[in-house]
């Protein structure tokens, strides 16, 4: 018992109570204010901070991917608008080459057909002309004929048969 | 493995046991005395001027405090672990500190320079009736002696009954007369031997200007972490806030988060003040020299003062829902509510800031006091200086052994600091939990 009454630290004193109070309150109120607070909002900020930072990365991630296969897109959209272009451009030409020939063709068929016109044109002034001859002819020998019916007329015959003959020749 | 071990366990029974022997001797050693004595009894104590002619001048009075004695551990444990108006920092080196006492006459203000104090601390003369005995002030009964500066010859104890329990008595020898000295007051009611007397002691004590050193000291680390948390906002965080930050978030996610849920934001300031208050006096009562070694988060006042607050604010924030669930628990008969759950739950009301200051008290008194018995081993193996080779053995055992109480100190000293905060978050918790719906 002597111990205990001894034991001071277990005798609650008004000094040390009101001190305690007054200075841990003072803490609790210093504190909050001018360092917990601020060190909280700081943390809170510094968190919400690198959480945006994470979730941009990784949009940016994905925007990044997403933009690689626009451009992988748009890259396999001009080649194939190249070959197409290309492929225009061999019909255009295949196109051309065959009107050309077409018309070179035509061109050819024309002077043919002129020639042929042109040849049966001869032709045709030929045969009149020949005509004209045979027919020419053909009164000469009616002419002949009649003239030597008039003095024979067995020869006559004989001789408008050779005639007849001759215009079998012709 | 088990040889050091084997080896341990027997070297800390037998610390507890010479521990034991010195609470034993105590029993029997009658001569002993009571307030805040026992400093620095290793020593010869040769310095005492002649201590057996005191003892013998005022026989009527008692002995005298400086009559040899054989060395106490209890005592010097317990003389080490008190408050005390003054702090010995070596040999006849004080830190002096304001003294504010209040009587019936009104308030005195001094300093413990006013005492002039020597020997263990006690005082050479009086000062407006008040005198400095091992440390802690006490009053000349009655308020005599008051008119002026006295020389105090000696300081005498003796045991006295009083309403059937002993007592000591102090007496204060001046001018060959014999006056009987009072403690300051303490609320324990008499159940410790304390009570209300006289004059109450308001002073800054070594435990008071520990709390505002550390609330200083903690403040201040705290203000920079703050402005460079404020300064470097969207930077990496840097140098004393990579040490502190970690507790806040700590504190945050592991303390409050969890058991008080939605509204933790409220209540982190407290939690954190009252995790580092404690924290910081737990660390700098364990550096065994000025300025630490105070003992404050093992006095008795300062847990009151925590715990009391916990319990205000848990009690105030308390909802709706927690007082029907204390007062009048819904789904039980009613008889068993009257006469059984209600009292038990308004017992429990008190009881849950009654363990938290209970915890925090005797932990950490319990270390200091282990510790301290481990040192007294050097003087209890050594006789007091008179074995040379048992205080050889009682180094080498000491030094293992405060080594080993040291490091079990650190750990409880951030356990104890967790446990208070934790229980309050809990409390607090339990206060403001919202009702769940069945």
């Amino acid at each position: 018992m002597l111990f205990l009454a001894d034991f001071n630290v277990l005798k609650p004193e008004p000094g040390l109570l009101i001190w305690t109070t007054v200075i841990f309150l003072l803490f609790w109120f210093l504190m909050s204010r001018f360092a917990f607070k601020p060190i909280g909002a700081a943390l809170k900020q510094r968190e919400t901070d690198i959480q945006n930072a994470l979730d941009e990365a990784k949009k940016a991630r994905e925007e990044m991917s997403h933009l690689q296969a626009e451009n992988e897109k748009l890259l396999a959209q001009a080649r194939e608008e190249r070959s197409a272009i290309l492929k225009e451009a061999k019909d255009a030409k295949d196109e051309i080459i065959a009107e050309a020939k077409e018309r070179a063709n035509a061109e050819y068929k024309r002077k043919v057909e002129s020639a042929i016109q042109d040849i049966e044109n001869q032709k045709m002034a030929a045969v009149v002309s020949l005509k004209n001859e045979v027919g020419q002819m053909a009164v000469e020998i009616a002419e002949k004929i009649l003239r030597k019916e008039l003095a024979n007329k067995s020869e006559q015959e004989n001789y408008a048969k050779s005639l007849a003959d001759n215009i079998k020749l012709n | 493995m088990t040889a050091i071990r084997k080896y341990w366990i027997a070297l800390i029974f037998s610390g507890f046991a010479a521990f034991a022997y010195a609470q034993n001797d105590h029993g029997h050693d009658h001569p002993t005395h009571t307030d805040q004595h026992g400093h620095e009894h290793a020593q010869p104590d040769s310095a005492a001027p002649q201590p057996a002619e005191h003892a013998e001048e005022h026989g009527k009075c008692g002995h005298s405090i400086n009559a040899p004695q054989e060395f106490n551990a209890g005592d010097n444990a317990v003389h080490h672990i008190s408050d005390a108006n003054i702090i010995h920092v070596f040999g006849d080196i004080y830190f002096h500190l304001p003294v504010i006492l209040k009587s019936e006459k009104g308030w005195s203000f001094m300093t413990t320079k006013a005492f002039h104090p020597h020997h263990h601390s006690t005082g050479e003369n009086s000062h407006e009736g008040y005198v400095l005995v091992h440390g802690g002030v006490m009053r000349i009964q009655g308020g005599q002696m008051a008119d002026r500066d006295y020389a105090i010859e000696d300081i005498t104890h003796l045991e006295v009954e009083g309403e059937g329990k002993k007592k000591m008595q102090y007496n204060a020898v001046i001018e060959g007369q014999c006056y009987p000295l009072e403690a300051k007051t303490t609320y324990d009611g008499g159940i410790l031997g304390g009570g209300v007397t006289s004059f109450m002691d308001f002073s800054i004590t070594r435990n008071v200007f520990t709390m505002l050193m550390t609330a200083i000291f903690l403040f201040l680390v705290f203000r920079s972490v703050a402005n460079s948390a404020t300064k470097r906002r969207g930077h990496a965080p840097k140098g004393l806030q990579n040490f502190i930050e970690p507790f806040y978030t700590f504190i945050r996610d592991e303390v409050a988060k969890p058991n008080i849920g939605h509204h933790y934001e409220k209540y982190m300031p407290y939690l954190m003040s009252a995790f580092f208050f404690i924290l910081g006096l737990n660390l700098i009562g364990q550096i065994p020299f000025f300025p630490g070694s105070a003992n404050v988060t093992g006095n008795i006042s300062i847990t009151i003062v925590l715990a009391v607050l916990t319990f205000l604010i848990s009690t105030f924030s308390a909802n709706k829902h927690f007082w029907e669930h204390t007062l009048w628990m819904p789904g039980v008969p009613a008889l068993l509510k009257i006469f059984i759950l209600t009292p038990i739950e308004i017992l429990g009301l008190f009881l849950k800031p009654f363990t938290l200051l209970l915890r925090l008290f005797a932990n950490i008194t319990a270390g200091h006091i282990v510790i301290l018995s481990f040192v007294s081993l050097i003087f209890i193996l050594g006789k007091s200086g008179e074995s040379m080779s048992g205080s050889i053995i009682g180094i080498g055992a000491s030094t293992l052994l405060t080594l080993f109480m040291m490091t079990l100190e650190l750990l409880v000293a951030f356990l104890q600091a967790f446990i208070f905060t934790m229980l309050s978050a809990t409390y607090i918790g339990t206060a403001i939990e919202e009702p769940h719906h069945h």
